[in-house]
């Protein structure tokens, strides 16, 4: 593509699917915690 | 939805429900903007939609005195185009039915902070835990016994996960320094037979880091936090000694120690500063500890009563949001060198982060996460310790109120109405339980002054993003013309 650079190839939808429980709590973060599964 | 945001000389659009993020070109910008206005919708051919939304970007452009061929706008809508279709922009939020249902599932306990020491040798001006006694508490160190309770507890009430996780917390936990090593030792010898693996992790002012705890630190604490505000005039101003004299002489070389040893054994810890209405150009503070030797580092924002002369107002957000851009540029600028960092709330997984159940169901206060007290009282979390309404039970007799727990198991980002509609709902998780019920007295609302440093702290981790993955094509071209 010209005009977009598109950064990342993940989308939240494709996690619907696959809510184990298996992450930390977060907390003063979801966004820079990484899925342990 | 998407939202889309200038900064550091990107044009950013998030596509919200996605999670997609794309660097775009202006005339994109232009157009996505537009689409937004102008949705495509059933009624309206695909044709008209695109003649429509290209004149308008084209009529503003030419209002402007600019010449930019009707061509380029044409192959920018393309663009669009295809990524709406692939799913990339412009999606919707379908996920409420399926996290509500995620929220009512029974949950286990993951992780436990032990307030080891209600007792502080330093007397912080903004320490919510005042001193380490805790609104009216008396000072007191948390009893083995207690310790090894709790550990049942979380033993017990875990379910079948494997990995637990225990925060030494206070006041100041290595004034209970003997009780902390006889409770690790007790969980590893409680491992083997429960199929546990506990994560220890260490929160210290430093004023008794010695050779002994650093040592034992090492081996035993899967993560450290180093208390430090950042330069020493704005440190000592709110982190004295009780007698009042500063800190920072005291544990600044302490703390760089433990750094170094932490770095050098790959284990993880990160200093963790406190900014406050006397020190809006923080990232002064996040760049000295910086410069001193740290590359793990979090300065994040007082919470506090208006009443209180150090405490964040409305007034000072165009300032503060200004001072995080700055501190973005210069983690860009830095990224790479041998001064580069890491600052806690910049970053962001785009590609491993966590499902959008945990996205969206919130930080798991009184429920997987809990509070524990010297004498063995349980919490929601440490911010609540000491309020009666919010006492859950204790680590005997287990949680006696099950109704604060459901209240709490019922936050999530659809049950608090400010979050719905939020783009940074998925970074955020609908904020802090704690920072809402003491500026709106209800835990499912929203602190409005943390909403708006967590919206910009995300459009910086964003642009952090976009500034690596310059950098590496920039690498990458360099690279094929030598």
């Amino acid at each position: 593509m010209k005009h977009i650079k598109t950064l990342n190839t993940k989308r939240l939808n494709s996690t619907v699917k696959k809510g184990c429980g298996e992450c930390q709590t977060s907390c003063s973060t979801v966004g820079n915690q990484t899925c342990e599964k | 939805m998407v939202h889309q945001f200038q900064n550091n000389g990107f044009n950013i659009v998030l596509d919200v429900n996605s999670g997609a993020v794309h660097v775009v070109d202006e005339i994109c910008y232009d157009l996505i903007a537009e689409w937004e206005r102008m949705p495509e919708s059933a009624d309206v051919p695909e044709g008209v939609h695109k003649e429509a939304v290209v004149d308008r970007v084209l009529e503003r452009y030419r209002e402007q005195g600019r010449e930019i061929r009707r061509e380029e706008i044409l192959e920018g809508y393309e663009e669009i185009r295809e990524l709406a279709e692939a799913g990339a922009l412009f999606t919707k939020d379908d996920y409420e039915t399926a996290v509500i249902d995620y929220t009512k599932r029974p949950t286990v306990v993951k992780a436990l902070c032990l307030h080891i020491a209600h007792d502080c040798n330093l007397a912080c001006r903004y320490c919510f835990a005042e001193e380490g006694e805790y609104h009216g508490g008396k000072r007191e160190l948390m009893p083995l016994e207690v310790g090894k309770k709790a550990l049942d507890f979380l033993i017990e009430n875990s379910g079948n996960r494997k990995n637990l996780e225990v925060d030494f917390f206070g006041g100041e936990p290595l004034m209970n320094f003997e009780v902390v090593k006889e409770l690790v030792r007790y969980g590893r010898e409680r491992e083997q037979e429960a199929g546990k693996k506990f994560r220890f992790t260490l929160t210290t002012n430093g004023v008794l880091l010695n050779e002994d705890v650093m040592e034992f630190a090492n081996r035993e604490m899967d993560n450290v936090v180093l208390s430090i505000d950042g330069r020493q005039e704005v440190h000592d101003r709110m982190r004295p000694f009780r007698g009042g004299q500063g800190s920072y002489e005291v544990i600044l070389p302490k703390l760089l120690e433990m750094a170094k040893r932490r770095e050098q054994a790959g284990k993880k810890y990160y200093v963790r500063g406190t900014y406050t209405r006397f020190n809006k150009d923080f990232a002064a503070d996040v760049l000295h500890l910086n410069e001193l030797g740290f590359r793990e580092i979090s300065v994040e924002p007082v919470v506090a009563p208006l009443s209180e002369p150090y405490a964040l107002r409305e007034e000072d957000l165009p300032e503060l949001l200004e001072e995080y851009d700055r501190l973005a540029a210069e983690m860009a600028a830095r990224a790479g060198t041998d001064r580069a960092f890491t600052f806690f709330h910049f970053m962001i997984d785009l590609e491993g982060g966590p499902c959008v159940y945990k996205r969206l169901s919130g930080c798991g206060s009184g429920t997987e996460y809990m509070a524990v007290t010297p004498s063995g009282e349980l919490y929601p979390c440490h911010q609540f310790v000491g309020n009666p309404d919010f006492l859950l039970g204790d680590v005997w007799n287990g949680i006696q109120r099950q109704d604060v727990v459901t209240d709490f198991k019922g936050c999530n980002v659809y049950s608090r109405e400010a979050c719905r509609n939020c783009f940074a709902r998925f970074y955020c998780s609908g904020g802090c339980a704690a920072n809402s019920y003491n500026f709106t007295g209800k835990i499912r609302d929203v602190y409005e002054i943390g909403c708006a440093l967590q919206k910009k702290r995300v459009e910086c981790a964003l642009m952090l993003k976009a500034a690596e993955a310059e950098a590496a094509e920039a690498a990458e071209t360099a690279e094929e013309t030598e």
